[in-house]
């Protein structure tokens, strides 16, 4: 029961919560009950059936309206008399700057992806309010508290970096069935329906990558007036047979690992399954694009069936056809969608093409969605004692009650008895660049990476800025925004495709660049170490970032060390970041790492003293980072941008 | 297992739970029959989380009018007294909960829980109660146990910011999942009764304190003749006293129960909602459990106390078999020894 302290500090409180989601919701709820009377609210999203299972303020007939809007009204259902204001809108949004958080006393976030997380972070700490932070998975959840000058802040701590995968694992030598979903979402279905202008690695082949002469877009080019179904063969054919049988002819690439087979329409058993064509015509016409599916024409109704070869290939034969004949408007600017059945149908369909042939286990649809949408599995269990959670921590901190504040963390398998276990906050690290502004080191061929290399693979990717602004001294070298004038965009625009060493204001070993982001307030000062050479499958960037908090190395895939025949491509990575629904973010036991050690608040704990305040690790799942089947894929290049346009 | 599919519907809205625990459990679910008696504001949470789980159905039971206090941890009442006025709680609330799932039967059981019999609690999976007096819960805990099939029952009490959470599963086989693969495993519960019976002494050292003053409280009102929860910090030194006999029966400090923790817990009876949404989810999750058949239950107790934000399980229960608890204990070395 709140005291009269606490209630007179929650009445006169004004709180901002990020996120109207799994958390979001029962964040809200929880609030409107503990009697705080002044709640605004951000979310950019809309309402999707799958969100009912744990958003309970929404309801069927609300799918599409806007989260924060919905949740504000069903609150005032029952707390009539609170003032709500909900914003349809993306925290990155610039309205939403220092100016803006500064009118809050707590910032609460209950956000589904990292990039959001650390802007968010960066403006609390500008605007100097406490940020209380969640996150959860399945049975996993955890609310951490920071505040300036006192905790560490969010980014304080590694976070789970996204997973990559070399590209030669993605085109040739696929180990996993992730391998293969990322290969059918973000090559092959990008080369079949989405921008041809894109740089496609679908015909990379793990021989020298220089023999390629072979005009590569004619084969996926639907010749004018070729059949669909003839096409459909044609494109089986070269990818799951004629591909792989230039892969096994570089012999070297299979020496340590089992070879493919190639497959050929020809020989997979097509025949009981064919019969079921001509059922397209029975099938009752649908307005609705996205509900058209290949899986109900050919009669497999359960998605959580494993397919036999036959029958995925039929699917893959059946959905190309479809989007041919009812949604070929669409071709040519099509991404995956994992709300688009027929896209899902035929990247499962196809990643199980490709498993077969690498002796891969198949997986059903079901699965294959969860990998290929990065589905987190959520419950709403844990988002409500998260969320209990968050208002507990909230309450200490209109009491500026410091030294009670926790991070608590809510396991599914206890660890010493406890399923809650809170933990002191650690005071913030010295060496943090977000709330330290300690300076950073790069080292970088400043005679060969250019500008605009820096500012995808550092500026925005690592520092997680948005709008930058990069200074070299008095010099202004870049930035973002409107307003710009004619010639400095164009000067920009320049100096994006210049070595460093080139700019006007020369960016040689030695020198000290400035980068800033007005709107998160955030400051950096980087010192530019020149090298000549990177190893190519280590250092794939061509660059070295140092001084930054890294997160624990992610496991490399073998077969990308062993992978000796693969050249070029190599420097590639493709970057993989966990998005949708609530993520967790565990904070590993990292030693030395954080400042002071503290002991955990409990005597009776004082025995594990390698706890140091930080969790056991091996006492935590750690699903939430080691995730092998829920795994999430999106193929990126190496700094979450597209790749370049062809010929631009 | 009955092979019935899960709908499209269920697939497509219960997506992101199926992922969790699969489309078995699911359809385990969809077939299950709770109980809840005593429409706390952490019931209330339980009923949220339940229904949103797409049980089968859910029975209520609570006659008591709406009053102010209760509405102050509920959010499934409007809070205008011409639609609440002369409504039980349990009519109210369900009407709320059908919205939340409308695959979910929700329905009403007037009566005075301890009036049921054996018979009437056959019919359910689960049976959860709260706010309820010791000499209710123990009776239902038994008709729970003489059922033939097996009636899982919990009852679940909130004061201040605490709550206590206890479980008895009875005879409870189940699977989890170890490294790679499933294994199963077999607990034995005690009922309420014989668990509150376990003399003090003889319990693990560090027993979270809110067990023992729970149990001086629970007397007091048992002996006072008081509703659950009617207490207050007036009675402060009345139940110092009755904590004094206890412990000097138990051979027990009084310092495992401390006059803070004590005073807190009489003049605690609103309900904290922070706390009833962490209870009611930790209950959730473990009803959810139990009816999958999956996953380590709780056993059993559970304690969260917002002070230290702990959320403890203890394990209570007579100790003197230890060779029949290892024998009985998990197959491939579940049971977690102290």
């Amino acid at each position: 029961m709140a005291t009269e302290q606490q209630l007179s500090a929650i009445k006169g409180s004004k709180v901002l919560m990020v996120g109207a989601g799994g958390i979001g919701c029962e964040l809200l709820k929880t609030l409107a009950l503990s009697e705080f009377q002044d709640i605004h609210i951000i979310d950019m999203d809309t309402i999707e059936v799958s969100n009912l299972n744990r958003q309970f303020l929404f309801r069927q007939s609300h799918v599409g309206q806007s989260k924060a809007k919905v949740a504000r009204d069903a609150v005032l259902k029952f707390r009539p008399n609170i003032s709500i204001t909900p914003y349809h809108a993306n925290v990155k949004d610039p309205d939403f700057n220092v100016d803006f958080f500064k009118r809050f006393s707590v910032v609460l976030n209950g956000l589904d992806n990292l990039d959001a997380r650390r802007h968010v972070n960066r403006l609390c700490l500008a605007a100097g309010v406490p940020l209380v932070e969640s996150g959860t998975t399945g049975f996993l959840g955890q609310v951490t508290v920071h505040v300036k000058g006192r905790t560490e802040c969010y980014e304080c701590q590694p976070k789970p970096a996204p997973k990559t995968y070399p590209v030669c694992t993605i085109t040739s030598t696929p180990s996993k069935f992730v391998h293969c979903i990322v290969w059918a979402k973000d090559l092959l279905f990008a080369k079949l329906f989405g921008d041809k202008n894109q740089e496609n690695d679908l015909n990379v082949r793990s021989s020298d990558a220089s023999g390629s002469s072979e005009p590569a877009e004619d084969v996926f080019e639907r010749k004018k007036d070729e059949d669909v179904e003839e096409y459909g063969r044609r494109i089986y054919d070269h990818v799951f047979g004629h591909n792989i049988e230039v892969a096994l002819s570089n012999e070297d690439t299979w020496k340590k690992r089992n070879k493919p087979r190639p497959i050929y329409i020809k020989d997979v058993a097509l025949a009981e399954v064919i019969q079921q064509n001509g059922n397209l015509d029975k099938v009752p016409v649908s307005t609705d694009p996205l509900s058209v599916s290949a899986m109900t024409t050919i009669g497999l109704k359960n998605p959580q069936d494993v397919w036999s070869l036959a029958e995925n290939s039929r699917v893959f034969l059946e959905a190309l056809k479809l989007f041919f004949l009812k949604r070929g408007k669409e071709i040519g600017n099509l991404s995956f969608d994992k709300d688009d059945q027929l896209a899902v149908e035929i990247v499962t369909a196809a990643a199980n093409i490709r498993a077969s042939s690498f002796g891969i286990p198949l997986h059903s649809l079901f699965e294959a969605k969860g990998i290929a949408g990065n589905i987190v599995h959520a419950v709403a269990t844990t988002n409500a004692v998260i969320a209990g959670l968050i208002v507990i921590e909230a309450i200490k901190v209109l009491q500026d009650d410091v030294r009670n504040y926790r991070m608590t963390y809510c396991l599914e398998h206890p660890s010493r008895k406890m399923l809650l276990m809170p933990v002191e906050p650690f005071e913030p690290n010295k060496s943090c660049y977000v709330c330290s502004e300690t300076p950073l080191t790069l080292e970088i061929n400043t005679s060969r990476s250019k500008l605009r290399d820096f500012v995808e693979k550092i500026v925005k990717a690592k520092l997680g800025m948005s709008q930058p602004m990069i200074m070299h001294g008095h010099a202004l070298l870049y930035e973002v925004g409107d307003g710009l004038e004619e010639d400095m965009a164009t000067t920009y625009a320049a100096n994006l495709e210049k070595v460093l060493a080139q700019l006007p204001s020369p960016v040689t070993g030695g020198t000290v660049i400035m980068v800033e982001d007005l709107q998160q307030e955030l400051t950096c000062t980087i010192n530019i170490k020149h090298r000549e050479e990177f190893d190519g499958e280590k250092e794939p960037d061509g660059m070295i970032l140092s001084g930054l908090t890294e997160a624990l190395v992610q496991k490399n895939d073998e077969a990308s060390k062993e992978n000796g025949a693969s050249t070029s491509n190599v420097s590639e990575t493709v970057s993989v970041e966990a998005e949708e629904d609530d993520e967790l973010q565990i904070l590993p036991a990292v030693s030395g790492l954080a400042g002071k050690k503290r002991k955990l608040p409990d005597n009776a704990n004082s025995s594990n003293s390698d706890l140091s305040g930080v969790i056991d690790e091996t006492k935590i799942p750690r699903k939430a980072i080691d995730r092998e089947d829920s795994e999430a894929v999106v193929v990126l290049d190496g700094n979450g941008e597209r790749k370049k346009k062809r010929g631009q | 297992m009955n092979g019935e599919e899960l709908t499209e519907q269920e697939t497509a809205l219960y997506d992101r739970q199926i992922r969790v625990w699969g489309v078995d459990a699911q359809r385990r679910l969809s077939k299950s029959h709770i109980l809840v008696s005593g429409l706390t504001g952490t019931v209330v949470e339980f009923c949220k989380n339940i229904v949103l789980a797409g049980v089968g159905s859910l029975t209520l039971n609570d006659d008591r009018p709406v009053t102010t206090e209760l509405l102050s941890a509920n959010f499934l009442i409007p809070p205008d007294e011409s639609v609440y006025r002369e409504k039980p709680l349990a009519e109210l609330c369900c009407d709320s909960l059908k919205d939340f799932n409308p695959m979910v039967r929700v329905s009403v059981q007037k009566g005075d829980l301890s009036s049921f019999d054996v018979h009437f609690f056959d019919k359910f999976d689960a049976v959860v109660v709260s706010s309820c007096s010791l000499n209710t819960k123990k009776s239902v805990n038994e008709k729970c146990r003489k059922s033939s099939k097996r009636v899982a029952f919990y009852s679940v009490d909130c004061r201040d910011s605490c709550g206590e959470l206890f479980v008895d599963l009875q005879d409870y086989t189940y699977s989890k999942k170890k490294i790679d693969e499933m294994t199963e495993c077999r607990l034995q519960f005690p009922s309420f009764e014989e668990a509150i019976a376990v003399p003090w002494r003889s319990l693990p050292g560090r027993l979270s304190k809110l067990y023992f003053a729970m149990r001086v409280i629970e007397r007091f009102e048992e002996l006072e003749g008081r509703k659950p929860g009617q207490t207050s910090a007036a009675d402060l030194p009345n139940v110092l006293n009755l904590r004094k006999e206890l412990c000097e029966a138990h051979s027990l400090s009084e310092s495992q129960m401390p006059d803070a923790l004590i005073e807190r817990l009489l003049a605690g009876t609103r309900e904290f909602p922070p706390v009833c949404a962490i209870v009611g989810g930790i209950l959730g999750q473990e009803v959810i459990k139990a009816i999958c058949g999956k996953g380590d239950p709780i056993k059993n107790f559970f304690f969260f106390d917002a002070m230290d934000g702990k959320g403890i399980i203890e394990d209570i229960a007579k100790r003197n078999n230890e060779a029949e608890q290892f024998q009985i204990g998990c197959l491939e070395g579940c049971l977690e020894v102290d």
